[in-house]
């Protein structure tokens, strides 16, 4: 699945790096402690966080990740944005808290 | 190859800078995609260290045929206990450092899970040199 799939199916609203809507999606990590994630997620997840600032995008590029989804509306600042643009790794946003997105997108890479 | 890069205390807007340097040097050298990221997450734990623990220091790297080995030497204030820092779940981060989802404890336990040697040496008031090597 891309991520443009996963944007129109959840209704998600992308806020930046929208020219990566074409990368591929393998599995999803859910985590806010960015050690952990460096750790633990793996190439084409989907990573779902509330954290906001720069270093999110420096973990997401480094572990070549398919796109970010801040969680309540959460706003990246504009350090995070630039990054997400110059890499093609989108920000995706939605109003739902990590429980419930994570059930959404469980049950679509799922089904 | 030698490359060398510079870390500055509390610089966490650039942090992953010189990780994402290297990582690209070893895509453009044909190494192994597995190895390099094995490489990528100690590099980057390391640089996080220097940058979040430490009055800033120097990120050295070496990659020859058959192996990378990577130096961080800080100055200071270095680590009183190595085998607590060791530890998984210990940390000394600043609450606002954990409050940016770092000091977890988990980022030398992550060096150690990913290396093929690791060797850290510390002086407290002189400063910390995390040295490891990576096979490929």
């Amino acid at each position: 699945m891309k991520v443009q799939e996963l944007v129109d199916k959840l209704g998600l609203k992308v806020l930046s790096g929208a020219n990566g809507l074409d990368r591929e999606i393998d599995g999803c990590y859910i985590s806010d402690l960015l050690s952990d994630v460096m750790g633990n997620a793996m190439e084409g997840n989907i990573w779902i966080t509330l954290q906001t600032h720069k270093n999110v995008m420096a973990v997401a590029s480094l572990k070549e990740m398919a796109c970010i989804i801040l969680v309540k509306n959460l706003v990246p600042n504009d350090e995070t944005i630039e990054q997400s643009n110059e890499e093609d790794l989108p920000i995706l946003q939605t109003s739902l808290p990590t429980y419930e997105i994570a059930g959404k997108v469980y049950n679509l890479l799922n089904s | 190859m030698h490359l060398e890069y510079q870390v500055f205390e509390a610089d966490f807007v650039n942090a992953g800078a010189a990780s994402s340097s290297i990582k690209k040097t070893l895509k453009q050298l044909n190494v192994n995609p597995q190895i390099v990221k094995r490489v990528v997450v100690a590099l980057y734990e390391a640089e996080v260290n220097a940058i979040a623990h430490a009055y800033g220091g120097m990120i050295y790297a070496d990659i020859e045929a058959d192996k990378i080995i990577v130096k961080v030497v800080d100055k200071g204030p270095g680590i009183p206990d190595i085998e607590w820092a060791m530890q998984e779940g210990n940390s000394t981060a600043s609450p606002e450092v954990r409050n940016m989802g770092f000091g977890a404890g988990m980022g030398l336990p992550n060096i150690r899970k990913n290396v093929d040697r690791l060797d850290v040496q510390s002086t407290v008031g002189v400063g910390t040199t995390v040295e490891m090597e990576v096979h490929f």
